[in-house]
């Protein structure tokens, strides 16, 4: 359905203007880049919904737990809907609201911060194939390139808590930096073995690698890197229970106190976004992507034959976007100290050890996953 | 901008978008690996303890400025075998080879796969004994900050996992006051 809505677009609109607005020797250019413009925001798009409409299912889910009901009030077109209005609503606010600058602050700095905490992001969605077909970046070196970008949105908080000019603030971003760095490393190692697993940088393959049945998943061999992943991805994000960087409780909001309105919620979208894409990282990395959780059954198989991949991606993805809506209703925050020595000293020599099993594995074909 | 902007934070964001630039033009030469490598490194961890560090310092620019007279000849000299240098090393035969002209070795086969082969296979006792050498430099770092002072007050944490009610908490049982009449 997707490939239709696309071969439309890009013939029935984008030929024709194209044709029409731009010389004969550039078309072709011209094509390419209104061709992969629509793919970006194919991708961007329903990502930013996801975002708003995960902050609500934030407020609904934890209000669940907590044996509240959650905003039920703001509906659409006069019905309420259980409260379905409330991030449009939020949003249409936050956008309304006056962004105030410190006077003291570095205003340059203070305006790009949250651009660059939601740059990184965004991007790193290039490489992520979303089917065996679609995906918008095919590179060899997916699995880096998620790496490295996830690794800068550090600078969006260090920037934002430095200049802001304000002690709140510059607390909350060192914090953050410090562990994002540390876990970072841990994250890692995490991944490089799943490489290591699937002998192959590209997400892709990565997922065709796990292919044969729920058992051929790398979640079973990889498991410890797996949950260090998940709880880096976590504390990478800045989520609870590793939430130090904001602690309302001893910090305000740690890097972000002096941002009010669409700049605050900039790094708002940051955050979020950067969680949805931990939470596909893990569905691709450890569960097999797109790949069917009934494939090799014999029965189930050919029943659920007709479900397209995309859905099974998506369906992983949102049990682990729920899990850190969960770890965040159910946990208290961890103490500083503890945090870094449960990276450094926990996380960090556990995936190296597994890092040595995972290669003997490799080496001697363990089947089902290796031969 | 680097070196001549101001502001310390300043220089040093510049650095970073400077290592942007050179992955960016690595990444123009097919060299896909080591152009997101040297983001992973060198954007992604090296310049954030950077930049924590020069936020940390809180460097006064006045002071700094004073000896610039005194040491700047002694920089135009370094500065100029510099350029001698990488001049020499730019128009040598190293860079004229046809082996970089070819262009073509990286689309018949992932250049990541090649870069692998050549360091295992082929130096392998050259990336052996660096990483030898940074062992060594960090072991040394290390042992060099161990310096452990009495004032540093520091947790055990197997002595607080260990920790039971018991220890900690004591219940009183009381009797309970007589209503007076």
């Amino acid at each position: 359905m997707i490939e239709t809505i696309y071969n439309i677009i890009s013939q029935y609109i984008l030929l024709p203007l194209t044709i029409a607005v731009f010389p004969v020797d550039y078309q072709t250019e011209a094509m390419l880049f209104f061709q992969t413009t629509i793919k970006i925001l194919a991708i961007v798009v329903p990502v930013m919904i996801a975002v708003a409409y995960f902050t609500y299912a934030e407020r609904k889910v934890i209000g669940f737990i907590q044996g509240r009901i959650g905003p039920n009030r703001v509906g659409l077109f006069g019905f309420r809907l259980w409260g379905l209005g409330q991030p449009i609503a939020d949003a249409v606010k936050l956008i309304a609201k006056e962004i105030i600058i410190p006077l003291n602050a570095n205003r340059s700095l203070f305006i790009i911060a949250p651009i660059l905490s939601l740059a990184p992001a965004l991007a790193a969605w290039a490489v992520i194939p979303f089917d065996d077909t679609k995906v918008l970046a095919n590179i060899n070196a997916g699995l880096l390139y998620v790496l490295a970008l996830t690794s800068l949105a550090v600078y969006g908080v260090i920037i934002a808590g430095w200049a802001s000019n304000s002690k709140y603030a510059f607390l909350g971003a060192i914090r953050s930096a410090a562990q994002i760095v540390a876990y970072e490393i841990a994250m890692g190692f995490a991944l490089v073995g799943v490489l290591i697993a699937a002998g192959s940088l590209n997400l892709g393959e990565i997922v065709n690698a796990q292919s044969g049945s729920v058992i051929h998943w790398f979640w079973l061999p990889l498991l410890p890197l797996f949950v260090i992943y998940f709880i880096s991805g976590v504390a990478e994000t800045n989520r609870a229970p590793f939430d130090v960087a904001e602690g309302e409780s001893e910090l305000v909001a740690g890097f972000h106190v002096e941002y009010s309105g669409m700049a605050f919620s900039v790094f708002f979208m940051a955050e979020y976004a950067n969680m949805i894409l931990i939470a596909v990282l893990s569905a691709l990395l450890f569960f097999g992507g797109w790949l069917s959780p009934f494939q090799g059954i014999i029965f189930l198989e050919d029943i659920f034959s007709w479900v397209p991949g995309m859905f099974w991606l998506l369906a992983k993805t949102s049990i682990f976007m729920f899990l850190f809506l969960w770890f965040r209703a159910t946990f208290p925050r961890y103490r500083y100290d503890q945090i870094m020595r449960l990276g450094w000293k926990v996380f960090i020599p556990i995936t190296i050890v597994w890092l040595v099993v995972i290669s003997s594995l490799v080496v001697i074909d363990l089947p089902p996953w290796f031969s | 901008m680097v070196v001549a902007i101001k502001n310390p934070i300043h220089a040093a964001l510049f650095l970073v978008l400077s290592f942007f630039s050179t992955a960016a033009i690595w990444l123009l030469l097919n060299a896909e690996f080591l152009a997101i490598a040297l983001v992973l490194v060198y954007v992604g961890a090296v310049m954030v303890l950077f930049l924590f560090v020069i936020m940390m310092l809180d460097i006064n620019v006045a002071t700094l400025r004073q000896g610039f007279a005194r040491y700047f000849p002694l920089g135009i000299i370094i500065a100029f075998f510099m350029v001698v240098a990488m001049g020499l090393i730019v128009s040598s035969d190293y860079f004229l080879s046809d082996i970089y002209s070819q262009g073509s070795i990286s689309t018949i086969q992932s250049n990541t796969k090649l870069l692998g082969l050549a360091i295992y296979q082929d130096y392998l006792y050259h990336f052996e004994i660096a990483g030898a050498i940074l062992l060594v430099a960090i072991i040394a770092a290390i042992s060099l900050c161990l310096n452990k002072s009495k004032i540093t007050k520091s947790t055990q944490p197997d002595v607080q996992v260990l920790a039971k009610k018991d220890d900690r908490l004591r219940v009183v049982k009381m009797k309970s006051e007589e209503k007076e009449d």
